[in-house]
């Protein structure tokens, strides 16, 4: 009933918070800044990367365009009220889980749920849902969490990721269960526990060999030798090293990149940009990026570390460090640092939906932000 | 129905200690953060700075490719400019072998788009094992215009197969020309593996025979290269650098189509060869071999049933006659045994010899060499008997000689051994010797072969290119021209044609210039005297002709063949004439050879008529 009534007071408000938004928009202007300027690179490096496809650019600044609106009308929902929907959110999310399994659609993996309108893909939707859930269990318990807190979590965490994981959408489900993990982390597990956790996952890792699809194993395999086939499985990983290597100190130049204009380079509008992006200008553009890149993170932290309660230390502390995983599986696979895994190097990747849901990610963190102080109701 | 869960345990939790506790758990986890990033970033300065030579390289290797630049062959004319082998555009299809999955599967698809014979297959698969694989290999020549529109449309489902432009050979003279041009083919694997493959990167077709072959290093060129840059497919996308290649040389042969054209034509289709030379300088007129083939069918590869029909006909237009053809000589051989007993000192030009149409070894009646008169040509001096052609004189000065004297003697002109012309295939005959015969045979050699050899019978094996030599070394009184077909070479379009280096010639075999005037007297009595062999065959020529007929039984009278061939003489018969003229001063030496007829006179003087038409000298008028 109360939710009823603050969900009453919420709509009862609507014209009043547009006006406000409009006049002083909840946002935290350095996070905003540093977003913009990677959407602006992001957009530079997929116009060489894609040969001057302005089509392309256009798209994905559509999409960009989206998830900026997404953001800024999640920065209005206070977190108390998505702590409130938190677990139905995460159940929901789950069941398409289950539904995409059952029925879902695409391209060899079945990610895709088909709304005739337009395409959605429940695994992004999991990659907000899953730490809101986990930072949901974690506020109401002492902290730090004990062992049958830990198991629940893994069961929160692992239902999840499994289904996501047999989609077969690896670099997702490292991504969702790192989400998850991180809200452990921040909720002060003790390093004991860590430890024993970690060991624990290392024992047991060779045995997920088995459950692993054949293309899965072939990146393994070429990810430990990748000059074993160069010009099969392995020709991703050298020419994208060749690519990044022969960058230099200040790189090619921005469209001069040749590893990706003459198509040597796979994918590189899509999971190897980072490559283009690397090879175009060289070890102080990828130093300069990844500062830029530690810097929201940090900023990310920051906002969680003055959050007012416990569920948006957590929501926010591990939205943070789940977009570092995407540099770091992006960065680690392009270099030859970390085997392939479908992961996009965040708002630089073409590609529709990881950009909203990080965008919208990113709103949650703005709404912790400008809620840090101020009672919503 | 929505929990609460901090109602439920707010009374233990603990606010500050929780903030406290996640600051630092914020710290710790960004700074894991950093040195995660870090890492990553030490990684980059690794292969960007460290690394980042090779990889530098690597790129480089993956984007420049060097194309090599087929030069263009070099044009073949005759003596007039008139061109002989052309080049002329065409298509083919090339594979690059890397770029196709299964060899065998594709093959088979792209031969339902564009008919692929078995021999361009195995043609295809024979040369690509000689080449790397991302070398382009030609698959099927000279393309239709209806076959690159349907493979154009198809292309797609082809992915390392292209259509590309090249120039092929082509001669517009065909068949008049074919065993002297010769022609060019497709580089077959013994050839790829013996060729400089640099040089003949890129290059498809070699000359096989002919002029096309012995001058293959001339006409060939110089390859250029291109360096471009290429995709991932191996697409050019622009050059970077480019040197031109050096086109072949151009060359002018020796031969005027005029007279090439006239002594074909004057073979009416009948089997034989015929050689014009210019006996100032040994050039090569004319030269033909009849029958022939049209070369332009082997350029682009000559299908399996032409070509085992040139090869069984029974004629042989494979066979270059005029090089390879192995004849009789017969009484064309009479005046250089004459000029050899005359240099001799065996008989003077004005002794006379008594001939009875029967000639006896001293000592031996049982064998008699005849006359071809029965009742025999009286008393005959050395004129005379060059004129008539009588045996019994030839038989008496071969004897007198002796065979080693004869051999030898025989021998400085030319006889036996190959002339050293351009062209490659040539025979070496045989000159009767005694060494040949113990070579050959392990026999002794018995004087009544030396008997039969003096009028060109026997062991005698000559060629007409060797006759048209022998016929020249009189023609220019004793002095050997080395017969050849290459008369200009140019170099680049753009610099004049530099004729082709002549050897010294060696001094005039003739010692003696009273010699050489009798025989060439009774030469020029074969033509112009009533009882000459050859009566009436310089008749209205503008010049005197110094001639010689040559008759051989082409089977002994005793052999299965001649009795089934009958009455026919014509099929009996191969027939041999040698010519020069003007005979004081000649310019043009000619020997035929016809095997099966009655008069081979006829075609030389077709080819002098020609030759007097079209000579550029100043006309003499010599009155006879």
């Amino acid at each position: 009933m109360i939710e009823a009534a603050a969900l009453e007071r919420v709509f009862f408000d609507m014209r009043h918070r547009v006006q406000r938004a409009l006049q002083r928009p909840a946002l935290d202007l350095p996070l905003l800044g540093a977003l913009l300027l990677l959407a602006i690179t992001g957009l530079a490096t997929l116009y060489s990367a894609s040969n001057l496809d302005r089509h392309m650019v256009i798209l994905q600044g559509l999409r960009f365009a989206l998830g900026g609106v997404l953001m800024l009308l999640i920065a209005r929902v206070p977190p108390t009220v998505l702590r409130n929907w938190t677990p139905w959110l995460y159940v929901a999310s789950l069941l398409l889980l289950v539904v995409v399994a059952a029925l879902g659609q695409g391209r060899g993996a079945h990610r895709w749920l088909d709304l005739k309108i337009m395409r959605f893909q429940p695994s992004e939707l999991v990659k907000l849902t899953l730490p809101m859930m986990a930072a949901w269990y974690l506020h109401a318990r002492e902290l730090p969490p004990r062992w049958t807190a830990l198991a629940t979590l893994a069961l929160l965490i692992g239902a999840p990721a499994l289904l996501i994981s047999r989609e077969p959408d690896l670099g997702t489900a490292l991504l969702v269960a790192a989400s998850g993990v991180f809200a452990v982390f921040l909720a002060g597990l003790s390093w004991w526990r860590i430890g024993i956790a970690l060991a624990g996952l290392g024992a047991v890792a060779p045995l997920a060999w088995p459950f692993m699809h054949e293309y899965q194993r072939n990146r393994m395999l070429m990810f430990l030798n990748p000059e074993a086939d160069p010009l099969g499985n392995g020709w991703h990983i050298i020419q994208s090293e060749i690519a990044v290597g022969s960058g230099g100190w200040l790189g090619k130049g921005w469209h001069h990149g040749t590893q990706s204009q003459l198509e040597f380079l796979p994918e590189h509008t899509t999971d190897f940009i980072f490559a283009v992006f690397s090879e175009e200008w060289g070890l102080i553009g990828v130093l300069l990026l990844l500062a830029l890149y530690i810097f929201i993170v940090g900023r990310g932290l920051w906002i969680a570390s003055n959050a007012r309660d416990t569920y948006s230390r957590l929501l926010a502390g591990s939205i943070s460090m789940a977009f570092f995983v995407y540099v770091m599986v992006n960065g680690g696979m392009i270099t030859g640092l970390l085997p392939v895994v479908g992961v996009p190097l965040p708002l630089i990747s073409y590609g529709g939906t990881s950009a909203v849901s990080l965008l919208a990610g990113f709103g949650v963190l703005m709404s912790i932000h400008s809620h840090r102080r101020l009672l919503p109701r | 129905m929505a929990a609460r869960p901090d109602s439920k345990h707010a009374r233990i939790k603990d606010a500050r200690h929780e903030s406290t506790l996640f600051r630092r758990r914020a710290i710790a986890g960004f700074l894991l953060i950093v040195a995660c990033l870090s890492l990553l970033g030490a990684r980059f300065f690794y292969l960007q700075v460290s690394r980042h030579e090779e990889f530098s390289s690597r790129s480089d290797s993956n984007r420049i490719s060097i194309r090599r630049i087929v030069p263009s062959r070099g044009l073949i004319y005759d003596r007039n400019g008139v061109l002989l082998a052309d080049n002329t555009a065409a298509f083919r299809l090339e594979v690059v072998p890397e770029q196709v999955g299964r060899m065998d599967a594709m093959l088979e698809a792209l031969g339902a788009v564009v008919p692929l014979s078995e021999d361009d297959v195995q043609h295809f698969n024979a040369l690509r094992r000689t080449k790397r694989p991302f070398d382009s290999v030609p698959l099927r020549l000279k393309l239709s215009e209806d076959e690159i529109a349907r493979f154009s449309v198809e292309r797609w489902r082809f992915p390392g197969v292209d259509v590309v432009p090249y120039l092929t050979r082509s001669y517009p003279l065909g068949e008049e020309f074919a065993h002297v041009v010769g022609y060019v083919g497709r580089i077959d694997i013994n050839e790829a593996a013996r060729l400089d493959a640099d040089l003949y990167a890129g290059t498809t077709h070699i000359g096989k025979t002919g002029i096309e072959r012995s001058y293959e290093a001339q006409l060939h060129g110089k390859p250029g290269y291109e360096q471009v840059e290429v995709n991932a497919d191996k697409r050019v996308q622009h050059s970077i650098k480019r040197e031109a290649p050096t086109p072949g040389n151009n060359l002018y042969l020796a031969i005027d189509s005029r007279l090439q054209k006239v002594a074909e034509t004057a073979f009416a289709g009948r089997a034989g060869a015929a050689v014009a030379i210019d006996p100032r300088n040994g050039e090569v007129l004319a030269m033909v071999s009849i029958p022939t083939y049209d070369p332009n069918l082997f350029v682009n590869g000559i299908n399996q049933i032409d070509y085992s029909t040139l090869l069984n006909a029974e004629d042989r237009p494979l066979l270059n006659r005029a090089l390879a053809g192995g004849y009789l000589p017969g009484s064309t051989v009479k005046p250089y045994v004459a000029l050899a007993g005359l240099e001799l000192g065996i008989r003077k030009p004005e002794d006379t010899v008594l001939s009875t149409g029967e000639f006896y070894i001293p000592g031996d009646s049982k064998r008699a060499y005849r006359d071809d008169q029965r009742w025999g040509h009286g008393r005959v001096d050395l004129r005379q008997a060059i004129a008539q052609s009588v045996n019994t004189y030839f038989y008496g000065m071969a004897l007198e000689m002796g065979i080693d004297r004869f051999s030898s003697s025989l021998g400085k002109f030319g006889f036996g051994k190959p002339t050293g012309i351009d062209l490659i295939g040539e025979s070496s005959g045989v000159l009767p010797s005694r060494e040949w015969k113990r070579g050959r045979f392990n026999q002794a050699w018995y004087p009544g072969e030396t008997v039969i050899a003096g009028i060109g019978q026997g062991a005698w094996v000559i060629t007409p290119i060797q006759l048209g030599q022998a016929v020249s070394i009189i023609a220019a009184r004793g002095v050997r021209y080395p017969p050849h077909l290459l008369r200009a070479v140019q170099e680049g379009i753009n610099t004049d044609p530099q004729p082709a280096p002549l050897a010294a010639p060696a001094p005039s075999i003739i010692h003696n210039a009273a010699n050489w005037t009798a025989v060439e007297q009774g030469m020029i009595g074969v033509v112009n005297t009533p009882s000459g062999t050859a009566h009436g065959m310089g008749d209205g020529f503008p010049y005197v002709i110094a001639g010689k007929t040559g008759t051989a039984e082409r089977f002994s009278r005793t052999d299965e063949e001649w009795t089934s061939i009958g009455s026919s003489p014509i099929q009996r018969h191969q027939v041999l004439f040698e010519c020069f003229t003007p005979a004081d001063d000649a310019r043009i030496a000619v020997a035929v050879a016809l095997e099966a007829g009655r008069n081979a006179a006829p075609i030389a003087r077709a080819i002098l008529d020609a030759w007097a038409r079209y000579d550029d000298a100043p006309r003499e008028v010599t009155l006879k």
